[in-house]
């Protein structure tokens, strides 16, 4: 390192990000926190002189029963969506390793352009696949001998509705997670695999007895991930339901929206995101601290 | 038999992969008679253009579509200019504060975008930048700049500094042995953080929902496509049209992109 500390040149090169990061990351945060605790509306909206308010709408949220519904759901959609991400993905990136050259570039090229797909336009397209009268997905359901999905109106039930977000959050997640991990199983050394053989493992010993200790940490990085990803999930909700019907699939980030935007009860939809994001680093530092210490 | 089974699921998982992108393309190339028959076709067995060109011409398009490249190129080319310099701070300066500077950086990665929506919204609306692309440029920027800064650091790192230290012997000054040495060996970190920037200011939805409130002609493509009932009602042609067209860009960068990244491109130039 050439430079003599003391020097002014890094400061100035540093000053556009400190800048930037000042005006538009760390006062929108300050901001966000004070708002969530005063009395902030349309008519503070309008015409300022926001009151503070204390803890009151943290109070408002965690006395009525509907912000418990929605955090229940959120944890039950983070939970579901995960599990099946890491779990499809992890056979996936063990499918690959075992491909031969030909069929494995052609399923990574499949992996990379579907995780391209912008997410709206998936989202559209999801819309259109699940289609009540016209979609494949029924099409094929009836075809394959489910007569009662026939016109079925995926859209209208809170259950289904919950089933084709999942659906498309996997298809969108899946991706990404299994090229990571398929970068990661590369890295373990063929000699291992060799001697477990040799010992007498079977593939499902080898898997838990090397595979997972050995990626670790890896797998740790990715569940995180996914869960960051899944538990802040908005614009497939919106687009599609718009966190209905009947507020089925209003998880979180939804229901602060919904709050804010339709109701403009900004200091409520502040509070909601505050305990989202509190709530989403508490169980992630836990999370990731047990699995990196096992 | 092992290995035909485990073919058979790869070419399930593939096609399970592919179908919703192919079908997007299809049904925007299928007649509407072919895509209201009671039996799905799987093949353009007769390829038209005409959803195209009803997408094409639904109002606004074209602006979405110039609003969506404007904030996005925009986005991408600050954020990797201010990446660069803070980068360059960090992996080739030593100065009091950058341990803090660069953990403040891997901090800012995480930060809790969604929650930020109300009150950038009300600083919008107070320093009259709703309904503005200056305003969506700037969150767009800061969302992705300390992933750039902290992927091209890495790539900064990777160069020896006495590949500089030579140029700069050889007659060079230390802003032309940037531009002439280190830049060109750093054009696959400067292609992997624009897709990333690319990626992210293209799909972005909600502060865009927040942000452009009034002025329908600031909308960007994501909100277009997301109120495509309002536009096509049902005709599902036009729509997957829109989609694929809206799809494209991304997906045609992300195919380019992809194999230029990570390529050792300093492989033979110190050792040799």
């Amino acid at each position: 390192m050439r430079t003599r500390s003391g020097s002014i040149w890094p400061y100035l090169l540093i000053a556009p990000t400190v800048a930037g990061g000042a005006f538009l990351l760390l006062y929108p945060l300050l901001k966000a926190t004070v708002i969530s605790f005063q009395h902030f509306r349309m008519g503070e909206l309008i015409r300022g002189g926001a009151a503070f308010a204390g803890l009151d709408n943290y109070a408002e949220l965690l006395s009525g029963t509907e912000f418990w519904q929605v955090l229940w759901r959120t944890a039950g959609w983070t939970a579901i969506n995960v599990v099946l991400i890491v779990v499809l993905s992890t056979g996936v990136a063990l499918m690959l390793v075992r491909l031969g050259r030909g069929l494995r570039l052609a399923l990574m090229s499949a992996l990379a352009l579907a995780w391209a797909m912008p997410i709206i336009a998936a989202t559209t397209v999801f819309q259109w696949l699940f289609q009540s009268e016209l979609g494949v997905v029924n099409w094929l359901l009836v075809t394959l001998g489910f007569d009662s999905f026939r016109g079925y109106t995926w859209f209208a039930n809170g259950t289904a509705t919950f089933a084709v977000l999942v659906i498309l959050v996997v298809w969108q997640s899946v991706p990404f997670a299994a090229l990571t991990l398929y970068a990661g199983l590369t890295t373990i050394p063929a000699e291992l695999y060799e001697s477990a053989r040799i010992d007498g493992g079977n593939g499902w010993q080898v898997f838990w007895k090397i595979t997972v200790p050995m990626l670790r940490q890896l797998f740790a990085l990715v569940a995180s991930l996914e869960v960051i990803w899944v538990a802040k999930c908005f614009p497939q909700i919106w687009v599609l339901s718009q966190g209905g019907p009947d507020g089925a699939t209003t998880t979180l980030p939804v229901y602060a929206f919904k709050i804010a935007r339709v109701l403009h009860r900004y200091d409520l939809g502040s509070a909601v995101a505050m305990l989202t994001v509190v709530i989403l680093a508490v169980a992630l530092v836990s999370n990731l601290r047990r699995m990196v210490r096992q | 038999m092992k290995r035909l089974t485990l073919n058979a699921a790869a070419v399930v998982v593939l096609v399970t992969t592919i179908f919703p992108v192919y079908w997007m393309f299809l049904t925007a190339f299928k007649p509407t008679g072919d895509i209201q028959s009671a039996t799905p076709a799987f093949w353009p067995a007769h390829p038209t253009l005409e959803h195209f060109v009803t997408a094409v011409n639904a109002p606004g398009f074209w602006t979405y579509w110039r609003n969506s490249l404007v904030v996005t190129v925009a986005a991408v080319l600050i954020a990797l200019v201010t990446a660069l310099l803070a980068a360059f701070a960090v992996a080739r300066m030593r100065w009091r504060g950058r341990g803090a500077f660069v953990i403040a950086v891997f901090a800012a990665q995480m930060a809790p975008w969604e929650a930020l929506l109300v009150p950038v919204f009300i600083i919008a609306r107070d320093t009259e930048l709703l309904d503005s692309l200056a305003m969506l440029t700037g969150v767009y920027f800061m969302i992705t700049l300390p992933f750039t800064i902290v992927t091209l650091r890495g790539f900064l790192a990777a160069i020896p500094p006495e590949l500089e230290e030579a140029a700069q012997v050889d007659g060079c000054g230390r802003l032309a042995a940037f531009r002439r040495v280190v830049f060109p060996l750093l054009a696959p970190g400067l292609m992997a953080t624009s897709l990333f920037g690319f990626i992210t200011a293209w799909n972005e939805f909600a502060f865009v929902n927040v942000l452009i409130i009034k002025d329908q002609d600031k909308r960007t493509l994501p909100v277009w496509l997301s109120s495509f009932r309002d536009v096509f009602g049902t005709d599902w042609g036009a729509t997957m049209a829109a989609a694929s067209l809206f799809a494209l860009p991304a997906l045609l960068l992300f195919l380019f992109l992809q194999r230029r990244v990570g390529t050792g491109m300093t492989a033979g130039a110190v050792k040799g």
